[in-house]
């Protein structure tokens, strides 16, 4: 495995609360590091585990995925279920020779932009600690297939 | 339809082991339903296949796809060219599925899922059995609910000694579930047919199950 120079996290961001939390970060001028890399969902009720496996495919060393504080789902459960979703992923992680702790689910309201830049420095700072996890874009055509599928999936939910 | 339940990773990694390039083949019928074996699982299972094999340092060359239904060469046949060109075949159908890629193709089949039963889709999530194939049905006289399938003793007769105060049965396979016959006495209430319960049957033939080996189903109208 090649070592990238600084981590790759993608995080999948729901449009009514993480996403405007991360919105906010930005017109509150508030610095986090540029590693983030943000796709937004609907909701994060729309995630599916194949959004996660394929973003490390593609050549992600860690995944945020940040929905709606409990209780305040603008489609009432769906960040519950994308926690369920985010706990089976963790558990299947390690059988994958992946950390567990490459991934992360976090809850924040849209009002939250400072919260939002914690957690990517967090995470940033987490995902170096462990080390890159894959190897390097160019490994080989399999890289690029996720990449390409990963693009089009996220297409489909409508995220991109 | 028939209930599967996807393999442990670790069983299908281990399968995998001796392969290099390999064809996931999902089925759209009743695994897909289920949600062990559709092109959606076919997707998530080939990426976790490769993520591990990558973090192994053994890349794995996967080709994805799924057929209408497994169990039918008609379908298989869309398949060939690709099939032949693989190393091995991970069938997500159910047994059926990979009984018959394995009479087609020389070449080896593996299993994805573990077949389980006839089931019905309780609730989003939750599959249960309802129908045991036993080859004789009698559910015109129970309400339409077979306790071959829903009572853990096969009773023709019951309910027996097992039922609890509140109607379940002491038997108890993930979670409590109701005493079939309990089902059955209230369900023929409401269709007042309560009157079936005075019938006593017979000891079941079970000449029609499995017992007596594989069963085959012959039309000879339909035979070309």
């Amino acid at each position: 495995m090649s070592a990238h120079a600084e981590p790759k996290i993608v995080a999948f961001c729901c449009h009514y609360c993480a996403f405007a939390a991360a919105d906010l970060a930005g017109v509150l001028r508030l610095k986090y590091p540029p590693n983030v890399h943000i796709i937004r969902l609907p909701c994060t009720g729309k995630l599916d585990a194949l959004y996660v496996l394929k973003a490390f495919e593609a050549g992600a060393d860690g995944v945020i995925v940040a929905g709606c504080l409990e209780g305040s789902c603008h489609f009432i459960s769906g960040n519950i279920r994308a926690k369920k979703r985010v706990l089976a992923i963790k558990n299947l992680l390690p059988k994958l020779g992946i950390a567990p702790e490459r991934l992360e689910f976090f809850n924040l309201s849209s009002a939250q932009g400072d919260r939002f830049a914690q957690i990517a420095r967090e995470m940033v700072e987490r995902v170096r600690a462990l080390g890159s996890f894959h190897p390097a874009e160019e490994e080989d055509s399999h890289d690029r297939r996720g990449s390409e599928a990963h693009r089009r999936d996220l297409t489909d939910a409508g995220a991109l | 339809m028939i209930v599967a339940d996807q393999k442990p990773i670790e069983e299908i990694l281990q399968m995998l082991e001796p392969y290099k390039r390999v064809l996931l083949l999902g089925c759209q019928s009743c695994v897909a339903v289920c949600m062990a074996g559709g092109e959606k699982e076919v997707g998530l299972l080939a990426s976790a296949v490769r993520l591990a094999r990558t973090s192994q340092g053994r890349p794995i060359e996967i080709t994805e796809g799924v057929v209408k239904r497994q169990c039918d060469d008609e379908f298989n046949d869309l398949w060939r060219e690709t099939i032949e060109q693989q190393e091995a075949v991970l069938s997500l159908a159910c047994g059926v599925g990979v009984n018959k890629l394995s009479e087609r193709f020389d070449l080896p089949i593996l299993p994805a899922l573990n077949t389980k039963f006839f089931g019905e889709v309780e609730r989003q999530g939750i599959w249960t059995e309802v129908c045991a194939g036993c080859g004789n049905c009698i559910l015109h006289m129970t309400g339409g609910i077979c306790p071959i399938a829903r009572c853990a003793k096969n009773l023709l007769n019951g309910p027996c000694g097992g039922v609890r105060a509140d109607g379940t049965c002491e038997v108890s396979r993930n979670g409590p579930r109701p005493c079939a016959w309990v089902l059955i006495y209230e369900r023929l209430g409401k269709l007042n047919q309560r009157k079936n319960m005075e019938q006593l049957f017979a000891a079941k033939d079970w000449s029609s199950d499995r017992h007596g080996g594989p069963r085959r189903r012959i039309r000879e109208d339909m035979l070309l």
